[in-house]
């Protein structure tokens, strides 16, 4: 049976969070990060993730088999309350074989299989029950009702279809079955595996909690982009890092934005420049600000040429506003004014964001993607071999629609048969 | 008055293969039949095995089943389908002789020791919501401490030829109507299907000569692991084509078929449409192959698989005659479609015994399903189930991740019937592992120590587990390095990595021959064993993959649910999911983790359920 993991405190932001890991291969699992303190005691120890970098200071907890919540070998991480810590620390977890996230209520089934709960807590628990079923069902029809869920729709009738194709080809081989159905196949195969593929791509948001948000400011020499950055790094307390680029051209500056990581970004000013050394920076600069995630053009007046096209999520702003400017966006470095608008409506925009890829957001999500494409991926290559081994283009197949289940539920066989039956004539 | 055992009813190939069971257990049995003469006919196609029956039929017959040696007796055209894939979706299939299949079930029933009556069951006996046994329509009693109800098409049996309508159980034969009465007066509530058969023709006015044939197999795979060649003289089918006039004489008059002129509200199997339904589902369709498959040996008559059909008979002529080498052909026997009772089989036991009464087993079509096969394995599930409640014989887990009888019995009991099921390779999620040719290596043990395999059949199998566990070991010794496998042939590109014979006979391309050019050894071992562990060795990556999978269902498997389990009102179910699992009735938290939309959270919300009721009772 697999070892589950999941993140026993409420998500959030919090002072600390517990991470539970339960199953047989807890103890050897937990190994890797650190060494694991006597069993019923605490200690404080460096979690290393795989490739030694440190994840956080945590104080670690070992239950022993029969004295844990689930009665199994469970490891507890007690680490600092970051989304990026706890984030980073489930993505290792499920780098392991035969290591998931747990379902949600798994680890309270297994503590009542293994009889670690009497009744009375177990009447207590249904309470639990209830909510975890009430947020299943809200990212239920989250899914369902997002973009995500119409994508969801096509893989689902896609590879419904591929399966249905293979299957006609075993079962209705004596019968009057196109012997080049496999074409097919590896077309919608291929095509799902392309759509799957960018989905990853573009749901990287996941990726986002745990290094962050990016925000490019933007604009001609001498517009105040310094300032603004400084005006930012002022207000905010809560800042991480604070490099200044002696070798490059970009200043970053991270701060802590409603819970949110980000990173605003002090580009050189965009202008033609014979200098060598400026135009460097100059592309670097293109090249950063082409990478994040929203752009703050600022500008020294009304409907100025941008010096390239704005994206829907990024802000034209109007600097100085100490010197009068009142329309539109303004903020004015020197004197702060401006400045909390501006963060609030960044933040607003980037928690949009997040809510816009709930989905994806999950790591269990962006893993299931990631299986499902690798698997696809094996259909593509059993598919184009010969001669073809049915059976097991099939059986990948299956492997990866269980990995995509989060998105379309189980494929039944009784669709499968469905679009078998209305797709050919068959039957003696 | 006499006491028996167990009762079988009926004759068909349910009916046989319980009554055999029940004998090979030791019970004292009854078969209770209309016709004798009929025991172990074949009523529809002339075939048995093929995609996922096959599967069926090498199960049977690892627990010591008769369906498998009969066919291998009568068998007249060997073929084993999908022979160019790989072994996990390979059927072997045979068509056989009608009248020898017959005299083969027979005469292996002779062999038993069981009471033969010919009659008409009327009514079951009951006290006490417990079978008694059952009352003939002539008045007289069979007492039984069990009963196994096998009915196929005879209950209420209504045959439809164009607006023509017969109660019957088969062709020329009567149907049973009072017993479904009785049942319904029991509480039951029958569903009505239907299935069709096709015209039957005489070979002798088909024109062969302008005919495509298509042989039996040059190496027979037999459908039973005792049988190891065909009895009898393989014969050919011919192949033919309805064409665009076949099409318009059915289009025209359709309105004259019982089932396009409203007769029949049964449902029929899609898997097996009548040539009607062929024409209207699939119009821009302008030809259907036929399979002309001979009835026997010494008949003949033929059997045109792929024309079944409820036109009058006039226009059965009309269509027949406008194909290709049957244009001057005569009818032995119009088409037929036949509607028939069945009982939801979500509300039976994993041994297929009715909610009805205590001790009433029922299988085959009266549970849903279509086939020989499917009837057959039934009919051994229930005879199981009968020893395991009068001898406490030790059960035989049949379960989805271990057979395809698991796999029906599971569809069956929790999802139900809504037309004729018929068994498929790709309804057994587990299908890499449960193969035609692993049968014996699945339920052969179980069956020996539940008491209904032979210790003839035992000890022939023990013989070949040594074998193929020596060659096991053989294969598991050698390590062969990527410049050794070169010397025999195979390239493994030079990765230094030294590969055991499992490792290189999943290759694919690398043969038997090769391995003994590396391992003289092997030589020496058996040719069959050293086949059954390439076989092996094809899946065992995907088979490990699944491994998980597995025992996460036998898990899930073992936590029971009671049938009178009260779904309404365990907080964290929506209602949806309330109807589902009520409808449903799983037996198991495996079997409820099948439905579709049952999540992982409403799961546990019903095992806590379950564990809280198991502590209420406890206190």
């Amino acid at each position: 049976m697999d070892t589950i993991f999941a993140q026993a405190t409420a998500p959030g932001r919090a002072g600390v969070s517990i991470i539970r890991l339960s199953g047989v291969q807890a103890y050897s699992i937990a190994s890797e990060f650190c060494n694991i303190p006597l069993a019923g005691r605490s200690g404080l120890r460096s979690l290393k993730a795989a490739d030694n970098s440190l994840i956080d200071k945590a104080l670690v907890l070992f239950f022993e088999i029969g004295a844990s919540f689930t009665g199994e070998q469970v490891i507890e991480f007690h680490v600092h309350g970051g989304l990026a810590t706890v984030a980073k620390l489930l993505s290792e977890l499920s780098a392991f074989d035969g290591c998931r996230l747990a379902s949600p209520g798994e680890f309270t089934r297994r503590a009542l299989e293994n009889g670690q709960l009497d009744l009375n807590q177990v009447e207590a628990l249904s309470d639990l029950i209830d909510a975890e079923t009430e947020s299943q069902r809200k990212q239920a029809i989250s899914v369902l009702e997002g973009s995500f869920g119409e994508l969801g729709k096509v893989w689902r009738a896609d590879l419904l279809r591929a399966v249905a194709l293979l299957e006609a080809s075993i079962d209705f081989s004596d019968e009057e079955i196109p012997n080049d159905l496999y074409l097919e196949v590896l077309d919608l195969v291929r095509k799902t595996k392309v759509s799957v593929s960018s989905v990853l791509n573009r749901s990287s948001i996941s990726s986002k909690i745990r290094s962050g948000f990016t925000v490019a400011i933007v604009g001609t020499p001498n517009v105040g982009k310094s300032t603004l950055l400084n005006a930012i790094a002022g207000r905010q307390a809560a800042i991480t890092s604070d490099v200044a680029g002696t070798t490059r051209d970009v200043i970053e500056t991270r701060v802590d934005l409603k819970g949110l990581a980000v990173t605003f970004l002090d580009t050189a000013g965009l202008h033609e420049s014979d200098d060598f050394i400026e135009n460097l920076g100059i592309s670097m600069a293109y090249k950063a600000s082409d990478a994040a995630d929203v752009r703050i053009f600022l500008v020294e007046r009304d409907n100025e040429v941008l010096p390239f096209p704005a994206r829907p999520d990024d802000f034209v702003v109007l600097n100085k506003a100490d010197l009068g400017a009142k329309n539109g966006l303004s903020v004015s470095g020197k004197t702060g004014e401006g400045v909390s608008e501006l963060l609030n409506l960044i933040a607003e925009r980037l928690l949009k964001k997040t809510s816009l890829d709930v989905v994806a957001i999950r790591e269990r999500q962006i893993k299931g993607l990631h299986a499902a494409n690798a698997l696809l991926a094996n259909v593509m290559v059993l598919t184009e071999q010969k001669p073809l081994a049915f059976e097991l283009a099939c059986q990948e197949l299956y492997f990866a629609l269980t990995e995509l289940d989060f998105v379309f539920g189980k494929i039944d066989i009784e669709g499968v048969l469905d679009e078998i039956f209305s797709s050919f004539c068959l039957g003696k | 008055m006499k006491q028996f055992d167990v009762v079988v009813v009926g004759g068909g190939h349910a009916g046989c293969e319980a009554l055999h069971a029940a004998c090979r257990y030791g019970l004292k049995a009854a078969l209770v039949t209309l016709d004798k003469t009929k025991v172990g006919v074949m009523s529809c196609n002339p075939a048995i095995g093929g995609l996922g029956k096959g599967h069926l039929v090498r199960e049977i017959d690892a627990l010591d089943g008769i369906m498998g040696l009969a066919a291998d007796v009568s068998g007249i055209q060997f073929r084993l389908l999908n022979r160019s894939k790989g072994p996990a979706v390979q059927g072997p299939r045979t068509q056989s002789d009608r009248g020898l299949y017959l005299k083969a079930i027979q005469a292996i029933l002779a062999k038993e020791d069981f009471a033969l009556i010919e009659g008409e069951v009327s009514a079951l006996m009951s006290g006490s919501g417990v079978v008694t046994g059952v009352r003939l329509s002539d008045g007289s009693e069979v007492c039984a401490r069990t009963v196994i109800l096998t009915a196929g098409t005879f209950m209420r049996g209504t045959i439809h030829i164009g607006d023509q309508r017969v109660s019957a159980g088969r062709m020329g034969e009567a149907s049973a109507n009072e017993l479904s009465v009785q049942m319904e007066s029991l509480g039951a509530t029958f569903g009505r299907l239907k299935t069709g058969t096709p015209p039957r023709l005489n070979g002798d006015t088909i024109n062969w000569q302008c005919l495509e044939v298509q042989p039996a197999d040059d190496d027979p795979v037999m459908l039973s692991f005792l049988s190891k060649s065909p009895s009898v003289k393989q014969v050919v089918c011919g192949i033919t084509h309805t064409n665009a006039n076949t099409h318009d004489t059915i289009r025209k008059n359709l309105g004259r078929s019982a089932m396009y002129g409203g007769h029949i509200s049964g449902i029929g199997p899609r898997y097996c449409p009548s040539i009607e339904d062929k024409v209207v589902r699939f119009a821009d369709k302008t030809s259907h192959q036929i399979f002309l498959e001979p009835e026997g040996l010494s008949t003949n008559s033929v059997y045109p698989n792929g024309i079944s059909t409820s036109l009058p008979e006039d226009i059965q002529y009309q269509y027949v005659r406008s194909i290709s080498g049957l244009e001057g052909v005569e009818i032995l026997q119009p088409g037929y479609a036949i509607e028939y009772d069945f009982l939801n089989p979500q509300g039976l036991s994993s041994d297929l015994e009715s909610g009805l009464l205590s001790g009433l087993f029922l299988a085959g079509q009266i549970n849903g399903t279509t086939g020989y096969e499917e009837a057959a394995s039934q009919g051994l599930v229930a005879a199981i189930g009968v020893a395991k409640r009068l001898l406490g014989a030790a059960p035989i887990q049949f379960d989805r991740s271990t057979s395809y009888i698991g796999v029906m019995i599971d569809d069956l009991t929790s999802r139900g019937a809504t037309e004729p099921y018929r068994m498929f390779t790709s309804r057994a999620e587990f299908r890499l592992k449960l193969r035609a040719d692993n049968a014996d290596q699945r339920l052969t043990d179980q069956g020996y120590t539940s008491g209904c395999v032979s210790s003839e059949r035992f000890a022939q199998y023990t013989e070949k587990i040594e074998k193929l566990t020596a060659c096991r070991h053989s294969l598991s010794d050698m390590a062969v390095s990527p410049n050794q496998a070169r010397v025999a042939g195979i390239d493994l590109g030079l990765d230094g990595r030294r590969r055991n014979g499992h490792e290189l006979l999943a290759i694919p391309g690398v043969s038997i021959q090769q391995l003994r050019v590396l391992e003289p050894s092997l030589i020496d071992r058996d040719i069959e064993a050293l086949k059954q562990a390439g076989r092996e060795a094809l899946y065992v990556t995907y088979i490990e993959r699944q491994g998980r999978d597995i025992e996460a269902l036998a898990r899930d498997l073992s936590i029971q649910i009671p049938t009178a389990f009260e779904y309404a009102g365990i907080s964290g179910l929506s209602s949806e999911m309330i109807a589902k699992l009520s409808e449903a009735r799983p037996q198991t938290l495996g079997a409820a983790k099948n439905i579709e939309g049952i999540t992982p959270a409403a799961l546990t919300a019903v095992f806590l359920r379950l564990k809280t009721q198991g502590l209420r009772e406890a206190i």
